[in-house]
């Protein structure tokens, strides 16, 4: 018989203790200094034991504190699921602000009748995510909706980290001049989750991309490049991010279209299905603006994970230009709406 | 090839293009595909000065007749029915008039609580269909001849596996009689065509010859990318030099003389050319697909005991998707453009699929 999630096991008794003791603790192992994430919060000390908050004790320095909430169908999909998208893309935002991710919280909606196994390998990744992103996860808490009132499993993390830049990581130091590179090639989360939503398949079958992005951020940090601002490529894509950027900025972007790095089975599933790869979501790729003198060392440092150098930061009003392969020219806009396949 | 390889080619291409021409040529690429690459690559920039290239009605999307989309709005919102289509037809406000819970697209039914699914293939509505023995699936049948054989594929199998549960709510649309009426229409000036090279593909070009014939204008097979747009152009522009009216086809290696010639004999066991309200258009004579009496058990308009939507006039409008499809204004003409109509609000369809003029000006050109 197939083991499901009741909605016992979020009302607090011992049904819900006996899922966290059995199933989760043994899993978490590593990750939470032997406590449990699911309900209750750890002290940094843990011979403290669980209490209704955790006490933190962190490296010296600036915090960066920030949250997202996670819901994602398929919950598991090619090169992740839902639990490392929940740890991976909470440590990112922290790496984003040039932050070490050091803990997180972890809030799980749970609904009724969600098979224990499909569970117990979200927390197994979530766990292994963690465990890669150096992060403890350190208080916790779930409750389970009745059938039909949730999709599966909604996640929530926090996560705060310590911020090891010399000066403030933020668009309002972005300057005329400066160069744009991204991390890597663009596009392979959108089409993977579009992909396994739609059932395509597409063969070779295409990876999210989704990954830890403090490991750059930090050889970035130790070659002594200055980065001015930086930006994780989720949502809307380098569009919506670099758009951004030039309004916070009140600056112009001119890209190159030819240099933007989109992989070969990116471009031809977007030719299919009508979007562009500019506007589809990555979960491990960044966008960094960087001064003149210290592009040659970025460069250095991420080209050989596929990033590239793609366009440079120009006076003029806040816009994203990019000129085409062709020498035209034309905007680049924010996706508007949800991104929905075409017909033919 | 790589766009770095591409790229010279493009540019020596559009210098011929320059060279060639004596006079300002009007053109129009009949299909979305085309325009949205046009407009997305910028090649319209590359054109000789005075060379106009006019956005044809090529998305079967936007011509879709609001009165569709009504039929399509009223059905997803009663709880016996599964409403399935492709996706960007989910986005197309119907005209504003049903009053239906969740508002005027398909999306805002489906947050009201209609069962409104997203496929990508017709096939799917079968599976469907099986899945749900206790509720009605009706697809809403679009495209042009490019997706309409894998309608009737569905058809055929509704029909052969006795399906009672599965209906189509028809709406596809046939290219060449819409180019007729273009040409017919003294305030159009296109001199020439590029046409649509997957509808080709599976028609061939018999149709277009009888086109030429009739109307004596060069029409050249085209299609999507960068170089096969440009070279399409350096085609019909020697044509029109030459005074030449024949159809010649520059998209070879996917479109065959005689098109697929099973994919016709399907769609001619299935449907029959029928008058179609095409939105912004008025009616196009032969401009729908209709089905068979044969497989008139599965048209949903009969099952649900609907008004036709081909025989309700189009409902007037601020939009001016009419002059856009046909040429006749640019997106940035219409005062709506990018203000009240944008594709989070659309006015008119050409706004909705990523392949109408408007949603691609707003998409690129958006000021």
């Amino acid at each position: 018989m197939t083991e499901r999630i009741r909605l016992a096991h979020g009302g607090g008794g011992t049904l819900m203790q006996r899922l966290i003791d059995e199933e989760f603790r043994p899993l978490l192992n590593g990750t939470v200094h032997d406590g449990s994430v699911m309900d209750g919060s750890l002290q940094d000390d843990p011979a403290a034991g669980l209490h209704d908050a955790a006490l933190l004790t962190l490296p010296p320095g600036r915090l960066a504190f920030t949250t997202d909430a996670y819901v994602v169908q398929p919950l598991e999909f090619p090169g992740g699921d839902i639990g490392r998208l929940a740890v991976v893309g909470t440590a990112n935002d922290l790496a984003m602000a040039g932050a070490r991710p050091l803990r997180l919280s972890l809030a799980m909606i749970l609904e009724e009748g969600l098979e224990l196994s499909l569970l117990r390998r979200l927390v197994a990744s979530l766990a292994a995510a963690a465990r890669e992103c150096g992060v403890a996860i350190v208080t916790g808490d779930t409750k389970v909706v009745e059938r039909g009132k949730g999709d599966g499993v909604f996640l929530t993390t926090s996560g705060i980290g310590v911020v090891e830049t010399p000066e403030p990581i933020h668009p309002q130091r972005i300057q005329v001049g400066d160069g744009v590179l991204v991390s890597g090639d663009l596009g392979r989360h959108g089409v993977a989750i579009m992909a396994a939503r739609h059932g395509l398949d597409l063969q070779p079958p295409l990876a999210s991309d989704c990954a830890p992005l403090w490991p750059a951020v930090e050889a970035l940090l130790a070659a002594g490049v200055e980065i001015h601002c930086l930006r994780d490529l989720t949502r809307g894509g380098l569009a919506s991010a670099l758009q951004e950027l030039a309004t916070a900025a009140s600056l112009s972007v001119l890209l190159e279209e030819d240099a933007v790095p989109v992989a070969e089975p990116v471009a031809r599933s977007c030719d299919l299905l009508g979007f562009d790869p500019l506007h589809l979501a990555n979960e491990g790729r960044f966008v960094a603006v960087v001064p003149p003198d210290h592009l040659e060392a970025a460069r250095k440092l991420l080209e050989p994970h596929g990033g590239a150098l793609i366009g440079q930061v120009e006076a003029g009003p806040a816009r994203v230009r990019l000129r085409t392969p062709y020498g035209s020219e034309r905007l680049l806009l924010p996706p508007s709406g949800e991104l929905l396949p075409r017909i033919c | 090839m790589s766009v770095a390889d591409i790229a010279p080619t493009v540019a020596s291409l559009a210098a011929e293009l320059t060279a060639i021409s004596t006079r300002p040529w009007t053109l129009m690429e009949v299909c979305g595909g085309q325009t949205h690459a046009i407009v997305r690559w910028g090649l319209d920039q590359l054109l000789p000065p005075g060379m106009t290239l006019i956005h044809g009605p090529g998305c079967p999307v936007c011509v879709t007749p609001a009165a569709t989309i009504d039929a399509a709005l009223a059905l997803a919102a009663r709880p016996d029915v599964i409403l399935c289509s492709y996706g960007d037809m989910l986005r197309v406000p119907g005209s504003g008039t049903a009053a239906i819970d969740g508002g005027d697209d398909l999306l805002g039914v489906r947050a009201a609580g209609g069962d409104v699914r997203l496929l990508t293939s017709p096939l799917q509505a079968l599976a469907l269909a099986r899945e749900h023995p206790e509720r009605q699936v009706v697809f809403l049948a679009v495209g042009f001849e490019t997706t309409a054989p894998a309608t009737a594929l569905l058809a055929r199998q509704a029909l052969a596996l006795g399906l009672s549960n599965l209906s189509l709510l028809m709406a596809h649309v046939r290219v060449v009689p819409a180019m007729e009426a273009i040409l017919a229409d003294p305030a159009v000036g296109v001199q020439g065509f590029l046409a649509a090279g997957h509808v080709c593909a599976v028609t061939g070009l018999a149709e277009l010859e009888e086109l030429v014939a009739r109307r004596r204008v060069p029409v050249v097979v085209s299609g999507f990318a960068p170089l096969e747009i440009m070279a399409a152009l350096v085609a019909c522009v020697r044509r029109l030099e030459a005074g030449e009216a024949v159809v010649a086809n520059a998209y070879g290696h996917v479109v065959r003389e005689n098109g697929n010639p099973e994919a016709r004999a399907l769609l001619a066991e299935v449907f029959e050319p029928v008058d179609r309200p095409w939105r912004g258009f008025g009616t196009v004579a032969g401009g729908g697909l209709g089905l068979r009496p044969t497989y008139h058990q599965l048209d949903a308009c009969r099952r649900f005991d609907l008004p036709d939507p081909a025989a309700t006039p189009e409902p007037a409008t601020a939009c001016i998707a009419a002059a856009v499809l046909q040429g006749r204004a640019t997106p940035a003409d219409c005062p709506a453009f990018g203000t009240r109509c944008t594709p989070e609000s659309p006015l008119g369809a050409p706004m909705v699929s990523s392949e109408g003029a408007c949603a691609a000006w707003y998409r690129y050109r958006r000021r």
